[in-house]
Parts: C-alpha cells; sequence; structure tokens
C-alpha cells in the first residue's frame, strides 16, 4: 500500500473542509484536502439559501460568478397561507439574504484551499482511519480505486450528514428521531412566483419542518421541503409532501423539475464533544446545523476557520490531543453554541404546534411593525392576543 | 443469511441521506452503491421511512 504523510488531512471538501484546509495551509501546515466525489460541489445536496454578513470574517468576498439572487427579504406563511409575516432582509437577522450556486461556491473555496498550499484529492474517499494503540494516526484513502494510507497528525472530519470520521472516532454523534429532517428539492424552471423574496411555508404541509421556495431567476427556484423523521410513517412520504405542495399551488404545478436533490438535514442540540486525539469535527459532520432554518453553511465556515486554525498552533506546540482541541470546541462554542441551543427549544415547541396555533402566531405577527422584530416583542404581542398559546412557550424565555 | 433488506437502485440517487441518520451506523455508501449490514442493523426502520425517494425495503418493516 502507498503511503503519504501530512500533517493535517481534512475529509471532505464541502465549504467547511475547504475552509479548514485553507487556513490549515494559511498557517504552515501540511495539508491533504480529500473529496469522495469526482467533481468538487457537484450533486448539489443544498436549499443554497445564506446569509452573508459572516462571509468577511472568514475571508471570503462575494463573488458575482456564485451568487444566483439576492433577494429583499424572506415571506413566512400561515398554514392557510391567508396571513404572511415579511421579514425584510436588513432585520430579523438577515437569515437568507442571498441565493447562490453551491457546486460553484464549493469550488470556489477549494480553490482557495489550494492557493493556500493544499494538496487536493477527488474520487477519494476515506475508508477507515488508521489506528495504532488505540490511537489515530491517519486514514485509509480510496484514490482512484486505490487504497493507500495517509499518516496525518490531525484529521478533521468535514464530512457532512453521513459523518464517517467521528463515528469511527468514537465521538457521538447520534441523532434522535425529532433532530432528523430527510429533504427533497426540484430544481424548477417555469414557475410563476414572486422572485425578489424567499418563501416558507409552514404546518401539516410540512409536519415538524417547512416547505421553501428560493429564487434562482426570474421563473426558475429551488422548490424544497423538509419533513421531521418522527412524522414521516411511509417510505418516500416527504417526497409526497413536496409532490402535494406543488399540485396544490398552480403557479408551481405549471413548472417542470430539471434536478431532484435530497438529503438529510440535523436539527439537534449542540453535541457534548465534536473532539477526540488527534480528530476534529466541523460543520454538518459536527451536527452543527441551525436547527430552525436548517441552514449548514455559515457554521460550517466558522468551525473550519477554527479547526484549521487551532490544527496548526497544536502542530507548534506538538500536543494533538482532545484536551488541546478544547480551545476548539471554545471557539466555535462561543460563536454560535447559545442560538443553536435557543433555537433547538424554539424548534422543539414549534413541532408541537398546531395548524391552527401556526395560524394565530403568524396572524399576530403579519400585524406587527417587523422593525422592531426580537423573541420578547414578538412574544408579548401573541401574549396579548392569544394568552393561552404563549404558555405553550413561555418557558423558553 | 439471506438478506432481508434492500436498496432499490432504480430510485436511489445515493444522497447518503440514509448513512447519516442510521443509529447503528450499519449503512455505507460508496459511490453509487448503498450496503447494508445487516448484522449491525437493529431494524428501527428509520432508513425506510427516512429515504427521501423511498428505495430502501425491509423485509420486517411494517408501519
Amino acid at each position: 500500500m502507498k503511503e503519504y504523510e501530512y500533517d493535517v488531512l481534512v475529509v471532505g471538501a464541502g465549504p467547511g473542509g475547504s475552509t479548514a484546509a485553507r487556513y490549515a495551509a494559511m498557517g504552515g501546515a501540511r495539508t491533504l484536502l480529500i473529496e469522495k466525489r469526482q467533481d468538487i460541489g457537484n450533486p448539489v445536496r443544498c436549499g443554497e439559501g445564506i446569509s452573508m454578513d459572516w462571509l468577511p470574517k472568514v475571508g471570503i468576498e462575494p463573488r458575482k460568478e456564485w451568487i444566483s439572487a439576492q433577494v429583499k427579504g424572506a415571506k413566512i406563511y400561515s398554514p392557510s397561507e391567508k396571513y404572511v409575516v415579511t421579514l425584510t432582509a436588513e432585520h430579523a437577522g438577515n437569515e437568507v439574504g442571498y441565493v447562490i450556486e453551491r457546486d460553484k461556491f464549493d469550488k470556489y473555496l477549494a480553490a482557495l484551499a489550494a492557493r493556500a498550499g493544499a494538496d487536493i484529492w477527488v474520487k477519494s474517499p476515506a475508508v477507515n482511519l488508521i489506528k495504532e494503540d488505540g490511537e489515530v494516526r491517519g486514514a485509509v484513502v480510496r484514490r482512484n480505486g486505490e487504497l493507500v494510507k495517509v499518516w496525518a497528525k490531525v484529521i478533521i472530519g468535514a464530512d457532512g450528514f453521513e459523518s464517517q470520521v467521528g463515528r469511527w472516532a468514537g465521538i457521538r454523534t447520534a441523532l434522535s428521531e425529532n433532530d432528523i429532517i430527510p429533504c427533497v428539492q426540484y430544481r424548477m424552471v417555469g414557475i410563476d412566483y414572486e422572485e425578489d423574496f424567499t418563501h416558507f411555508y409552514i404546518g401539516s404541509c410540512a409536519p415538524g419542518g417547512y416547505v421553501w421556495i428560493f429564487p434562482k431567476g426570474p421563473d426558475e427556484a429551488n422548490v424544497g421541503i423538509g419533513v421531521t423523521l418522527k412524522f414521516l410513517r411511509e417510505p418516500g412520504e416527504v417526497k409526497r409532501y413536496l409532490d402535494r405542495f406543488i399540485e396544490r399551488h398552480p403557479g408551481l404545478a405549471k413548472g417542470q423539475p430539471i434536478e431532484i436533490v435530497t438529503g438529510g438535514v440535523s436539527t439537534n442540540r449542540p453535541l457534548e464533544s465534536v473532539t477526540a486525539n488527534r480528530v476534529m469535527l466541523v460543520g454538518d459532520a459536527a451536527r452543527m446545523i441551525d436547527p430552525i432554518t436548517g441552514g449548514g453553511i455559515k457554521n460550517a465556515c466558522l468551525s473550519g476557520m477554527y479547526a484549521g486554525q487551532v490544527a496548526v498552533e497544536a502542530l507548534e506546540t506538538g500536543d494533538f490531543s482532545r484536551n488541546f482541541f478544547g480551545k476548539y470546541e471554545e471557539l466555535w462554542r462561543r460563536e454560535f453554541e447559545t442560538k443553536n441551543l435557543r433555537n433547538w427549544h424554539a424548534k422543539e415547541v414549534l413541532m408541537t404546534l398546531s395548524d391552527e396555533d401556526l395560524e394565530k402566531i403568524v396572524e399576530v405577527l403579519s400585524e406587527e411593525d417587523i422593525e422592531d422584530i426580537s423573541a420578547l416583542s414578538l412574544f408579548l404581542a401573541i401574549q396579548r392576543r392569544y394568552p393561552e398559546l404563549v404558555r405553550k412557550f413561555e418557558h423558553l424565555l | 443469511m439471506k438478506a432481508e433488506m434492500a436498496v432499490d437502485r432504480a430510485k436511489c440517487i445515493y444522497c447518503g441521506c440514509c448513512v447519516g441518520l442510521c443509529p447503528a451506523n450499519a449503512i455505507w455508501l460508496d459511490e453509487t452503491v448503498v450496503t447494508i449490514d445487516e448484522e449491525k442493523c437493529v431494524k428501527c426502520g428509520w432508513c425506510v421511512r427516512g429515504c427521501p425517494v423511498g428505495a430502501i425495503r425491509a423485509e420486517w418493516w411494517s408501519r
């Protein structure tokens, strides 16, 4: 078996992995980024909606080549669609301001990693970790069909929702049935819709999840759905929920799909630990997705940056222990653990609400001045109108 | 041992959703082929219900 030696091995060239590899290489680490697919970024497994305010923090400049559309804001529809809350991009946390081309975005980030000095292998899945006396020493990789050994001092698991590296390293990444969202999306053309907004539909059309429409052009959008696994009974049911939604909306039903995208999203509370000796997990592999929006790219890039930086520090000190990687745990937790935990609690409550309850909430919010959108103001507004409903989630505040 | 589970390759679009949600780590995706290790499988049925395109079948599964 051929053997290679690196300081840092990053498994998976999505946004988290490429960002980790870029920061490791920038710090002088001999870095290898491996991607199991032949084509980085393809096939796309994503709704492609992101916010942008965090990009400078991870050294990413917005580029025309991967921005598909910019929207004025988001519209959230009540279950009957009678009421709509409009959140403008400037307010409400600006959760989805842009729709991107994920394949081009991922290639752009991989290119930044390469220019920082990282080696990249495509069509090269990790098939297992190399362990000696119980210690992780690297990974066995199938490079273009040939098994090779890659010895590395630090391994960064950026292998997405599948999250194999974490399991091999003994990190507890298991999810509950409440925290798994199977998703289906069509990229549709020839549709009629309001292209200046992202659209979110909640309630029994997508139990424990939502239907989204993310603009890709005047008559083109990503139309997708996620449903909490707990509410899925039949094989293929999530796809049928989406097909039913499209059938009921003539503007969508007149269009045609040019691509089907599927995948899993995790909506768990932050994990106890995402590190082991010599191993750090980032992004979706570390179950870092925002439990309310289902968005993973921002946290993947932020955690990837921190993991790359801490890997460099580990090389400087020669300490690759889980204890040393406590630095990484501290950095990502300071950045978004509180928000993810709060959003997980909120999601747990939202999941229990009936269409009738959700209708009332959206009704009240649609009448409020969204300039002043804060959890407290929303809560007070709902309390004024529907005090009995508020009892279901007042413990959250 | 006779296989009790099967992946319909005509339906599967190898997204890896089943791999990520399997609590027993019994599912493996290799390029376009999904393999289920039935020795490891705990028969929870999550993959059967969770596969977005309904490509996984299990003889023991019933709703």
